[in-house]
């Protein structure tokens, strides 16, 4: 369909310090056991689209995130990666293996979505309005039921919220108007012509970009070309071309030159080239751009379309702990779908290889890797438990994650934190709303609430 | 030679399927009328060993392009490896499993055929590093994962391939005992009916109702074959979708066959619940769940072409509509098509190509039906296909047949535009008041011409729900400042005692002078012939069509209900909310009816203004001309 898929996968996202490092790019966090890489890698897989092209900020992680995709997804995909340099932004990733780009159309993918939408929907839109950029936008995740979430866990929730805000045309079609809220501190400004070309604008704070963008590819170019200072693709390219929708710059170069040849053509060729173009846009129903462009002859436009996936469908990114702890509850609860483990009659997953002690409880929505062992008057609910981990006794383990390698002592009790691979606690830790770097020993006897363990 | 030529100047008879064509659309005048039965037989007996597909994706050649470019040459003393595998640098954390060198490279040998070295696993990775570590802002790609190639080019396959495989295998060997159940049930039951039925089982058409419940029973093992089916060649084959292209004459109330049908379709058909009795034999889908789930499938279904694809997403969302518009752009796509067309291996350009264009044409088909337009335009180009000589080289063949399909669009319908622009404005007289309804793309330019002529009229346009088309000419008349009356249908008798004439598009012209167009205009033309006001219908002589049709029942399209039940921007007029889904409630939005030639003064056409009962000879006479341009 002569596409070209890039995932932007990042490196070493600052967000999420406490759990990425060194050893585990971003790329690589395990949401249920599984690197998030992998859902979206399944979820191109799905679509049909084999050809990859993964992007990773910094060679370190590069190498590791390379190393994973050869090992899963040999014989399926074909995935190529490229290493940029650190803090080079998205679209200085872009910028850099822009001439690997050869397709008419760009998918970009960002790395960290899990999701359920069929990125063909978003081509399909791309190709049939003929956009310059198609984006997707899903409803703003509801962050979930965090009643044993706590406090810390909130405080967390607030600062992430940058709720887009978003201004679409009264068919729902057209992006008028996108800004990140976080950008936004009193006052915004809106194009005049814009709004006056549309007639109508419909702001929305409701709707969030997902990440996942279809770009045509001349566009895309000439945009990084054109304007080396652009970092980002959410916060400079798309608001740009969104801005400029009316008074295309994009285009210009183009165009003149397909002038000029057809002026040393033939003039009778050209002329039923305009006739005919006159006849396919007269038939159709002309959106805002065609009419602002019948109006004034010289402008040239280019379409910025959305794609507005239905509320239905499951879309979430993993850019801050928060999301990260609720993405992991979400695959093993509500959108278990996605997870591509077949759930037991109680609705969790335990390995077969693992082992519980007696008196043990494994509750709903729970999921316990290969090789753990849990010992006797557990209680684990609603929690995420990696491979090899070790559980002593009269552990409690509620709304977590725990990944490889853990050994926990007896009698903690784990609640809302996220403990990476290789740490140990030791007996008796109480842990609220905290995480615990890899490989980090928390000392015996401990009562800690909304802390992060971390070495310094 | 001239034998193995002569059954392939005969078209595919699926040529004569596509559009609204009647049995005889095969010219008498064929040198050999016999082999028509013959000839469609090595097609169908061809095609479907050679057509199946690949289990596998092949990945498209473009990554060759990125292993040879010049960077890659510059920072590598060596040549670099296009692969590697990682297996002996696994510090990542999971590493539960590590791929085999030896598979990796294999795919690499057979994909890029670039000196894999595999052997050396460190050196492409060092080298990418040393590129990237003194800033050179481009990066280069590094392939991680290969796809291996189909187990038909490469000697060995791997263990899931084969498994696989032994699945395809075993699927038509498992069908066929159901095949074999079914007809041994078939059997009994007809034997038990026998006595009962005075008819006792001839015809297929007579057992359907046991077809039909057999079928039910079988219904379980089909479902999952299909599904191993699209998981290895992601949708149905385009054998199978040209084998049962929806016949565009298909009658939709007859069950069985519209559950046949839909078991091929690409696009889901929902079919809407309360139809009304007189037009059940139209397909009428729900609209609104066929586009969604479409794009969902946007890069599922491989043997499409994405140029046709998005013709069909704009059929299917009414981006496009127009009789003319539709055509261009579907014959703007069939030439993408030709353009990036290479005849597979152990085929022939001409067969090849006409299935591909059939299963294109059958897509589109689902995406909306066909208008005569489109279905003399796929008849042209499948003649073109049909008609190249086998000598002549791939490139040339597809350069010919690109010129002839741009040459159909200019000649068939620029210049005839041209030329119908020229006789009707020779009818428009200073002082005239011209009627015209919707918005034909004909009319608008005799309009805008005889305007440009310093003509002296008054527009009156005629306008309906629930399309509204005619506001879109309206706009482009006052742009260019012509004296325009906007009124809608409803007002017809009480605007006609003004009007001098009434200019008509038409969507097709049939050979009994019947004007097939868009609803509404048999309305206009019946006031206007009442009130004695002549009626000239301007239309392209591709659209003639030999078809007969006396009313606009048999053969019509079903709008979408919805768009008659709610009013745009009225919030307030909601008084069928809810009733939507009403039994007793049906809705009917018809898209095209016919207006007899009564009603027709005149017919212009780009071989002349001629009367009605003119068309049956230009039908016959440029007919053949037609079809060989």
């Amino acid at each position: 369909m002569d596409y070209q898929v890039v995932i932007l996968a990042g490196g070493f996202s600052s967000n999420l310090v406490p759990l990425v490092s060194k050893e585990v790019p971003k790329a690589l966090l395990p949401v249920a056991n599984r690197p998030v890489l992998s859902y979206v890698l399944d979820l191109l897989e799905s679509s049909n689209l084999k050809d990859l092209i993964v992007v990773v900020e910094g060679e370190d992680a590069a190498l590791k995130v390379g190393g994973w995709i050869s090992s899963a997804c040999v014989d399926r995909l074909h995935v190529e990666v490229a290493a940029v340099a650190e803090n080079v932004g998205t679209a200085g990733a872009l910028r850099a293996i822009a001439h690997h780009l050869t397709a008419k159309d760009i998918l970009i993918v960002s790395g960290d979505i899990v999701s359920d939408i069929s990125p063909g929907a978003v081509a399909a839109t791309h190709r049939r309005h003929d956009a310059s950029v198609t984006a997707m936008l899903c409803t703003e995740p509801v962050s979930g039921p965090s009643e044993s979430g706590g406090a810390g866990g909130k405080d967390k929730s607030k600062k992430p919220a940058c709720y887009d805000i978003i201004g679409l045309d009264s068919s729902k079609q057209f992006l008028l108007y996108i800004a990140t809220g976080a950008e936004i501190k009193k006052d915004t400004r809106l194009k005049k012509s814009i709004l006056c070309a549309a007639g109508k604008m419909e702001i929305r704070s409701d709707l969030m970009d997902s990440h996942l963008y279809a770009f045509k590819r001349s566009v895309l170019q000439e945009v990084l070309d054109q304007k080396p200072t652009f970092r980002s693709l959410k916060q400079d390219v798309l608001p740009y071309l969104v801005r400029t929708q009316l008074k295309s710059e994009v285009f210009s170069d183009e165009k003149s030159v397909e002038e000029n040849g057809n002026g040393n053509g033939k003039n009778n060729m050209q002329s039923n080239e305009v006739v005919l173009s006159q006849i396919l846009s007269n038939a159709s129903l002309p959106s805002f751009h065609q009419v602002y462009e019948s109006g004034l002859n010289s402008r040239k436009t280019h379409k910025c379309c959305v794609y507005i996936a239905d509320e239905s469908k499951y879309c979430v990114r993993l850019n801050s702990i928060q999301a990260f702890m609720d993405v992991n509850r979400d695959v093993i609860g509500d959108a278990n779908h996605l997870s591509g483990y077949s759930f037991s009659a109680h609705h969790n997953i335990v390995h077969p290889s693992a082992e519980l002690g007696s008196k043990t409880t494994v509750g709903p929505h729970c999921m316990l890797g290969e090789g753990s062992q849990v010992g006797d008057k557990c209680s684990v609910k609603r929690s995420v438990i990696g491979r090899h981990c070790r559980i002593g006794s009269n552990v409690k383990v509620v709304n977590s994650v725990v990944m490889d390698h853990v050994t926990i002592g007896d009698g903690c009790s784990i609640q809302g934190s996220v403990i990476c691979s290789n740490a140990q606690l030791q007996e008796r830790v109480a842990l609220r709303d905290c995480q615990v770097e890899a490989g980090y020993v928390v000392c015996a006897g401990g009562e800690h609430k909304g802390e992060t363990f971390a070495r310094k | 030679m001239e034998s193995r030529r002569n059954p392939r100047a005969v078209v595919d008879p699926k040529v004569r399927q596509v559009g609204f064509f009647t049995s005889s659309s095969q010219p008498d005048s064929t040198p050999q009328p016999d082999p028509i039965a013959p000839a469609s037989h090595p097609v169908s007996s061809i095609s479907p060993s050679g057509n199946s597909l690949s289990p596998v994706m092949i990945p498209p050649p473009r990554h060759n392009s990125s292993d040879t470019f010049p960077l890659r040459a510059a920072a590598a003393s060596a040549v670099s490896p296009s692969s590697f595998s990682y297996s002996s640098r696994r510090d990542f954390p999971d590493g539960s499993t590590t791929a085999s060198p030896g598979r990796v490279s294999r795919g690499s040998f057979a994909k890029s055929s670039v000196p894999a070295a595999s052997s050396l696993p460190g050196v492409g990775m060092d080298s990418m590093a040393a590129a990237t570590s003194s800033s050179v802002p481009a990066s280069r790609l590094t392939t991680v994962s290969i796809v291996n190639m189909p187990p038909g080019l490469t000697e060995k396959a791997s263990g899931k391939q084969v498994q696989s495989d032994q699945m395809k295998n075993s699927k038509p060997l498992k069908e066929k005992t159901t095949k074999a159940e079914r007809r041994a049930l078939q059997e009994a039951q007809r034997a038990a009916k026998a006595a009962a039925k005075a008819e006792g089982g001839k015809a297929p058409l007579v057992t359907s109702g046991s077809v039909a419940s057999t079928s039910k029973a079988a219904k379980p093992a089909k479902p999952s074959s299909q599904k191993n089916e699209g998981a290895v060649a992601a949708g149905p084959s385009e054998k199978d979708r040209k084998k049962d292209a929806p016949h565009p004459r298909m009658q939709y109330d007859d069950e069985s066959r519209v559950v046949k049908a839909k078991r091929r379709a690409v696009v889901k058909q929902t079919e809407a619940k309360n139809r009304v009795e007189l037009f059940r034999h139209l397909p009428q889908y729900e609209h609104g769940t066929q586009l969604p789930d479409l794009e969902t499938k946007f890069f599922q279904l491989d043997p499409m072409h994405p140029a046709v694809y998005k013709v069909g997403l704009q059929y299917i969302s009414g981006d496009i509509s127009g009789g003319n518009a539709r055509c261009i752009a579907m014959l703007q796509a069939f030439q993408e098509v030709v353009r990036d067309y290479s005849t597979p291996p152990e085929k022939t350009l001409n067969r090849d190509m006409t299935a591909k264009i059939s299963s294109y044409v059958s897509f589109l088909i689902e995406c909306r039906p066909l208008s005569v337009s489109m279905g003399n335009a796929i008849r042209f180009v499948k003649n073109r296909i049909a008609k190249l000589p086998i000598t002549l080289a791939e490139y040339e063949a597809k350069a010919a047949l690109q010129s002839d399909i741009e040459r159909f669009i200019n000649e068939k319908i620029i210049m005839a535009d041209n030329v119908i622009v020229k006789h009707a404005v020779s009818k428009i007289r200073d002082g005239d008041v011209l009627l015209t309804y919707g918005a034909a793309t004909a009319v608008e330019m005799v309009l805008l011409h005889a305007h440009e002529l310093r003509k002296k009229f008054r527009v009156l346009v005629v306008d309906s729900r629930p399309k509204l088309e005619g506001q879109l000419l309206l706009r482009r008349l006052i742009k260019r400042g012509i004296n325009c009356t906007y009124t809608h249908i409803n007002a017809i008798s009480y605007i006609m005692h003004e009007v001098t004439k009434v200019f008509l598009g038409a969507s097709s012209v049939l050979s009994n002078g019947t004007v097939y167009s868009r609803v509404g205009t048999a309305c206009v033309a019946m006031v206007a012939s009442a009130f004695r006001v002549p009626v000239l219908v301007c239309c392209e002589a591709y659209k003639f069509h030999e078809r007969v049709q006396l009313d606009s029942i048999c053969s019509n399209e079903l709008g979408d209900p919805n768009a008659i039940s709610k009013v745009h921007g009225r919030e307030d007029i909601n008084y069928l909310d809810g009733l939507t889904n009403n039994a007793n409630l049906q809705f009917l939005n018809l898209m095209y009816d016919a207006t007899p030639s009564d009603y027709i003064s005149m017919i212009i056409t780009d071989y002349g203004m001629v009367p009605p009962t003119s068309v049956p000879v230009i039908v016959r006479e440029y007919q053949k001309e037609h079809l060989l341009v």
